[in-house]
């Protein structure tokens, strides 16, 4: 048992006051978790003391909290390491600088020498109804609807299952794994700056179902949520999402695959994203070293094809760039031959045979890396290997269990 | 006043498969849930969900394993339709989207499960629960014109026509404190089991066994409440849940010497025995001083290759993590038999029909049986599919045949005193109800758990009633509108007692050994005086006590051995 205290950022809509901090003074055992601590206040002091919870096990997705600025759950969280979290931090009378004046209640506001208390707040980017509760419908659900968020596979359903690649039901488990707790929405940085933003957990969903081959709509879906401004290319690649996301489901790169999908599709990515890609693949094959100029090129206007006969858009973005390569050309910063495409030097050719069997490994080992399925570590490929030699050593005690 | 004609109460499996399947009926379809549907205990199930698809296997089988695993207590009758209409329901959730495990040809592949003779459990994972109730969710959204959702509406009584049928239901909305009646031709309880009621327990918060204690004080009869799943494998302490499954992938149970002691207990099913057998036998071990300190065995799934593990156990390894501070694919982890559900609740038919016409029951709400007493792995989510899916479907063709009835709206005014009666008691003018919910979950998991005699439960017993007592002053903290978890938690306490009560009344009263009831003061099971179910129906007194046939269509009780 230890004592902590939580500061929790509450909020009574019925009594006509605004948000307050309040804190309490929990007694429990390091390996708890927040939420148990919170719970514990709630008993013991005050039965007001708002918060959606139930499975406390991170399976139900009640409990969407940020604790010390992190969105996560409350159950998840175990409270002895939210403290050493708190600890670690500077100036901890609250963490979000705007609401850090409100004031403090509880016993306790002089601790100083125990640590920092541990700071509860509200999910972000969502209202706020009372204390720790928000307001999940008006923002997360309406965009979850907004995704179709059901199967519509083709015509009748077979007499028997659909049969399809078992590694896709695998794939698409990752975003079925996801519980709607709403962590990821809460610290998504591109909502903050849309609110209109389809958002991480609506993505992650509707992955779901672009990457079920059940599903008869796939081109609509994506079309769908590449030519929404607060689509697919919405999101800036922050990162937050994963970090956030209890259940490893990584929104992030489930709407990066989208975007991959809507790349294969032949769907025009308003930031260039895919062709950029590939042009970046395309001039480091060629040469080892980065030509930009030819990379700008390529992006808008790939292959010979593209250079005889460019796009109406091609033709625009590359002109548009032109002004990003006469500034550093009037400063010196880059010789005119840096700044014409292809005139850019590449590696010699000993070691272009390098880049060359880097780009043969990667396409000999082309295949996702799924966090959902791969495991946090990579040594488990080692592991493996090991618990196959031992299994194939032992499996005729293995099976005489099972038949006694 | 708002009206369907079918109004679900409860959004787990049971509740989301009864108004689907009322409203394909063409009904209009209400579904009220206290939390966010997607919040349900349904969640939970971990480990899979049984039908007998594979070819080789068959319902007969099945329906041997299920009866055989109820201690001979569950109907075979029911059983049957259980387990016939099995496989079309897993195809039927598969036609949906439910994203299951497939084999290497691409077809559903299976995992094992205890007590089965097949390996018959069809898997998402250890997501299972979830996959499903997300997917069925996703319908109710498809179908939102004909399905109208109640999410976070808390209900605190049945309300009855004058001729003594179900007509409505008194409901709150917890946003904001309204109070409203609802009005329907057929209620559906399906509010999940009772587990709240004992401490630890691998149930949510949320599981105060609220159905079953409306449909028992408006006069519906109750069955089989004695019979409460202690699960093998949850968190010391916590009460987590560690999946089946687990065991199902070839995970071992040691004591503290290291001994597999399953052999001396099961010897041929050894960890897959049924839960009970297993649950016993870890008590046993623990009892007898071969557990570790903390009052455990130990759960083994180093033994199971790292890379299943992560792809079929994955949930498993994050509890551990998580919560346990253990990494299972490197050691052994801590775990004692828990609390997990309830097999008895409100007596219904092969149709969810309880006793009071227009209302029916389904899932672990109800008692139908199919369980008996004591529940195999993976058919709870096969119970609330089939029976959710049978409900809705007899409950749209009662609304069809029947015309709205109006409920008095004393029932209404009554809620609402008791509520005003609430919010009156001044701080400090009893016990508070977290204390009542704590002495009340530590007594029952104390004595009236794995192993019970009279002397404890009737002790049990006597608490709960001082209990029920204590509740009638303890007072609350909050007094607002917006979110009062405050009062509904006072509310939930009341059903839990009324729960408690029964569960003692039964257990006192079945003086046998049978599937989870083990008394130690009647170490036998005996066929000749208590093969039979066990009916509580509420009277001022208490509950009143009658018994009712075990229907035995084609297997005769044996001598159950794993």
């Amino acid at each position: 048992m230890a004592e902590y205290t939580i500061k929790v950022r509450r909020f009574q809509p019925e009594s006509g006051e605004g948000p307050y901090w309040e804190q309490f003074e929990v007694d429990l055992d390091p390996s708890l978790s927040v939420l148990d601590g919170l719970l514990q206040a709630k008993d013991k002091e005050d039965g007001s003391l708002a918060v959606r919870c139930s499975c406390r096990a991170a399976i139900c997705g009640s409990c969407g909290m940020k604790v010390n600025g992190q969105s996560t759950l409350g159950c998840k969280t175990q409270i002895g390491e939210a403290q050493e979290q708190a600890d670690k931090m500077v100036g901890a009378t609250g963490v979000s600088a705007a609401v850090a004046d409100s004031p403090i209640r509880g016993e306790g506001s002089d601790l100083g020498s125990a640590g920092n208390p541990i700071v509860i707040e509200p999910m972000g980017n969502m209202p706020v109804i009372k204390d720790l509760i928000t307001d999940m419908e008006s923002t997360h659900w309406t965009k979850i609807r907004r995704v179709t968020p059901w199967l519509l596979p083709h015509g009748e359903p077979p007499e028997r299952e659909y049969v399809v690649d078992p590694e896709s039901m695998i794939d698409i488990t990752q975003s079925m794994a996801c519980i709607q707790c709403g962590a990821c929405v809460s610290s998504c940085l591109s909502m903050e700056a849309d609110p209109d933003f389809i958002g991480p957990a609506a993505l992650a969903k509707a992955y779901r179902f672009v990457g079920d081959p059940r599903d008869a709509e796939t081109q609509e879906r994506l079309h769908d949520l590449a030519e929404d401004p607060h689509g697919i290319y919405d999101c800036t690649h922050c990162f937050s999402c994963i970090d956030a996301c209890p259940k490893g489901v990584a929104p992030m790169d489930q709407i990066m695959r989208l975007r991959r999908k809507a790349g294969e599709e032949g769907i025009e990515d308003p930031n260039a994203g895919h062709a950029h890609e590939m042009a970046f693949v395309k001039v480091i094959e060629k040469k080892g070293l980065l030509d930009e100029a030819l990379l700008v090129q390529e992006s808008y206007a790939p292959g010979v094809k593209g250079k005889l006969k460019p796009s109406k858009r091609g033709l625009t973005e590359t002109i548009k760039s032109l002004p990003t390569i006469l500034r550093p050309l009037r400063k010196r910063k880059v010789k005119l031959r840096q700044a014409i495409p292809g005139l850019h030097h590449g590696l010699p050719k000993d070691e272009m045979n390098d880049v060359k069997s880097i780009y043969k490994h990667a396409e000999e080992h082309n295949e996702e890396f799924n966090l959902y399925i791969k495991g946090e570590e990579g040594e488990l490929a080692e592991d493996d290997v090991e618990k196959g030699i031992e299994r194939s050593t032992e499996p005729a005690g293995q099976e005489a269990d099972s038949g006694q | 006043m708002p009206s369907h004609d079918v109004l679900v109460i409860g959004a787990g499996l049971a509740g989301q498969r009864a108004a689907l399947a009322a409203a394909e009926e063409g009904v209009s379809v209400g579904i009220i849930s206290k939390v966010h549907p997607v919040r349900s205990h349904s969640n939970a199930a971990q480990g899979g969900i049984n039908a007998a698809l594979n070819p080789g296997d068959s319902w007969e089988s099945h329906a041997f394993d299920t009866i055989k695993g109820s201690d001979y207590l569950g109907d075979q009758d029911a059983v049957e339709v259980m387990t016939r209409e099995a496989p079309e329901e897993i195809l039927h959730l598969e036609h949906l989207g439910v994203t299951f495990h497939r084999n290497e040809e691409g077809k559903l592949g299976t995992r094992a499960f205890g007590g089965a003779s097949a390996a018959r459990t069809y898997y998402v994972a250890d997501i299972t629960g979830q996959a499903i109730m997300h997917v069925l969710y996703e319908q109710l959204m498809k179908y939102s014109e004909q399905i109208a959702r109640y999410e976070e509406w808390f209900c605190s009584s049945l309300a009855l026509d004058e001729n003594g049928e179900c007509c409505g239901v008194v409901t709150r909305n917890v946003a904001d404190g309204q109070m409203e009646l609802f009005t329907a031709k057929s209620v559906i309880l399906c509010t999940g089991g009772n587990g709240q009621v004992w401490r630890p327990t691998t149930n949510a918060l949320i599981c105060t066994g609220d159905g079953i204690a409306m449909a028992y004080r408006a006069g519906a009869k109750l069955m089989d409440m004695e019979m409460i799943q202690y699960h093998p494998t949850t968190l010391a302490g916590k009460g987590f849940l560690i999946t089946e499954g687990a065991r199902g992938e070839g995970a071992h149970l040691l004591n503290a010497n290291g001994e597999r002691f399953m052999e001396k207990y099961a010897p041929n099913k050894m960890e897959l025995a049924s839960r009970d057998v297993v649950s016993r036998a870890e008590q046993t071990e623990i009892n007898e001083g071969r557990g570790f300190p903390d009052g455990t065995v130990a759960l083994d799934i180093t033994v199971v290759p790292k890379k299943r593990v992560h792809e079929a156990l994955r949930e498993i390894v994050l509890v551990g993590r998580d919560f346990a501070g253990v990494d299972i694919t490197r050691e052994p982890i801590h775990i004692k038999p828990g609390n997990h559900y309830t097999m008895g609740g409100v007596k219904t038919d092969i149709d969810g029909r309880t006793d009071i016409p227009g209302l029916y029951s389904a899932g672990e709400t109800a008692c139908v049986s199919v369980h008996g007493g004591n529940r195999l792995g993976a058919n709870s989510l096969l119970d609330t599919l089939i029976f959710g899916k049978r409900s809705g479907r007899d409950a749209a063709a009662r609304a069809k045949r029947n015309d709205y009835t109006r409920p008095s709206k004393k029932v209404l005014e009554d809620e609402e005193n008791l509520i005003a009666d609430l919010m009156s008691r001044e701080k400090g003018s009893g016990r508070r109800i977290s204390e009542i919910k704590l002495e009340l979950g530590q007594t029952m998991d104390g004595k009236v758990a794995v192993f019970r005699d009279e002397a404890g439960i009737q002790e049990a017993l006597e608490i709960v009633k001082r209990l029920k007592e204590e509740a009638k002053t303890a007072y609350i903290d909050d007094h607002g509108s917006v979110f009062n978890q405050d009062l509904i938690a006072a509310i939930e306490l009341g059903y839990m007692l009324d729960n408690a009560e029964c569960t003692c009344v039964a257990a006192l009263e079945r003086k046998e050994s049978r599937g989870a009831q083990y008394r130690t003061d009647y170490p036998e099971r005996n066929d000749e005086e208590w093969l039979k179910h066990i009916d509580l129906e509420r009277t001022d007194e208490g509950p009143e006590l009658s018994y009712s046939e075990v229907t035995i269509t084609q297997w005769e009780p044996q001598e159950r051995t794993y």
